[in-house]
């Protein structure tokens, strides 16, 4: 791997990341971020929406009329997001049925649309494929830490895992129940913004 | 608009093939991958009636056992909840979500508690035997509004047609942590021995906010901090059994005398 592509695929994890830096996709991280379970089917279908997506639309970047170029770029990602949402019905009954919804919503997440033209417009397939998998492990890395702050303190377990027993259960943990509605995910989503931005100063924006 | 690319007809040209590209790709995965997923959505029907039955316990988890297990010991049958009969009909061809919303196959209840705004004429059953060939649970089918949306479940009842066995949601929209506690198993193992219907034979089974006290044969535990849930579950429950439901197949059958 060249480092030109080395470095698309990873400084959108934490130096670009589409959530914290560009605070795109946020409506999604908070829907989805209620257990690590369906945050990772998220993210992997994030990825693979956006890397397709990317990789479709720059094939054809030269051929496409730009009056249109939103639509055509649409038109991809929605058949796309369709493809997904029917492989997971088809292999995950369980969890379609909880994310059936979510998955759906990717075709408005503004991150694919965001790559699609910013970056796929202007470059070729194969760093345009790469960069629709470092945005998508972006968002998945914001999702990921969320969610396992989300589930740990409001259901006290991890990937469904019991690691606070909840008193409820017989436990002695009293499960946190604003961390249980979606909207608190707006504090960790902040909180991780400020610590980023303590670690990475150039991340700040100048007044 | 002067470059040749972005003439008009090359615009709809260009438009045109993206869309047909598009179409065949979404049809090709969703006729590919259909036989798959009307199986999965069997295989979860299935597992939710075996655990309403108890029978979950059994298998080993797996597809297959799961299938085996159904198949050996669960029988479905269509019933006419107006009049208690059975009916000829294929359960398997039967849809509730589908006939609910098609006025020829269903009506509007009189007193609507569930909140289901219409409910099917017909309504599939599943009757599950022990080894023995005798009847063990008979597993009814509920549907009512919980706080944000449908709550589809199922019922299973011993042989009287009234000491509950168990109450299993399949598919609900509820708040995680809150009102999803329907999920829980500390709070399903609450159900087994309560009685759906009172001394006068009126479906009485409800939800008792604050813990149901000893001795309470219709009442259970509310969930704690989804009191709208709560209240959802029990006007579910004494939709489905009281008389727009399956107490006229109930009040025909309850003797003992089923099949």
């Amino acid at each position: 791997m060249s480092s030109d592509a080395k470095k698309v695929l990873t400084k959108p994890i934490v130096d670009n990341n589409p959530i914290a830096l560009q605070v795109l996709g946020i409506c999604s991280a908070l829907a989805v971020t209620s257990s690590m379970t369906n945050a990772l089917v998220m993210t992997i279908a994030v990825v693979l929406v956006t890397a397709f997506s990317n990789f479709f639309i720059s094939i054809i970047r030269n051929q496409i009329p730009s009056s249109v170029r939103i639509i055509v770029q649409m038109a991809i990602i929605a058949s796309l997001v369709i493809v997904v949402d029917q492989v997971l019905k088809a292999f995950s009954y369980q969890l379609s049925k909880e994310l059936s919804v979510y998955i759906g919503l990717i075709i408005t997440n503004c991150i694919v649309m965001g790559r699609a033209e910013a970056f796929a417009m202007k470059e070729k397939p194969g760093v345009s494929f790469m960069d629709g998998i470092g945005n998508g492990l972006g968002y998945g890395f914001v999702l990921m830490t969320v969610a396992f702050f989300r589930e740990l303190f409001g259901f006290g377990t991890i990937f469904g895992m019991e690691v606070l027993p909840l008193i409820q259960n017989g436990g002695w943990y009293q499960a946190n129940g604003l961390l249980v509605l979606p909207f608190s995910s707006f504090f960790i989503i902040g909180l991780m913004i400020w610590a980023i931005r303590q670690w990475k100063p150039e991340q700040v924006e100048k007044d | 608009m002067s470059s040749n690319k972005e003439s008009f007809g090359k615009t709809v040209g260009f438009v045109f093939a993206v869309c047909i590209v598009c179409a065949a790709l979404v049809s090709i995965a969703a006729s590919g991958l259909k036989d798959k997923q009307v199986t999965n959505k069997l295989l979860d029907q299935q597992t939710k009636i075996l655990e309403a039955s108890g029978l979950l316990s059994m298998t080993d988890g797996t597809p297959f056992s799961i299938k085996e297990t159904y198949g050996k010991f669960v029988e479905a049958k269509m019933i006419d909840l107006d009049s208690g009969e059975f009916i000829d009909g294929d359960p398997l061809l039967f849809d509730e979500r589908r006939n609910s919303r098609d006025a020829t196959k269903s009506e509007k209840p009189e007193n609507d508690m569930a909140g289901i705004n219409r409910r099917s004429h017909d309504a599939v059953i599943y009757i599950v035997r022990n080894g023995a060939g005798t009847v063990d649970t008979v597993v009814f089918p509920i549907v009512g509004s919980g706080l944000w949306d449908l709550m589809y479940g199922y019922v299973g009842l011993e042989a009287d047609l009234n000491t509950v066995k168990s109450v299993v949601y399949s598919d609900h929209k509820e708040t995680p942590g809150l009102g999803a506690e329907v999920m829980n198993p500390k709070w399903k193992a609450k159900w087994p021995g309560k009685k759906i219907y009172n001394e006068q034979g009126e479906a009485a089974v409800n939800l008792v906010k604050g813990g149901a006290k000893a001795g309470d044969i219709n009442g259970v535990d509310a969930l704690s901090g989804a009191t709208l849930t709560s209240n959802g579950v029990t006007r579910t429950l004494q939709f489905w059994f009281g008389k727009e439901g399956y107490l006229p197949f109930i009040t025909k059958h309850n003797d003992g005398g089923l099949i």
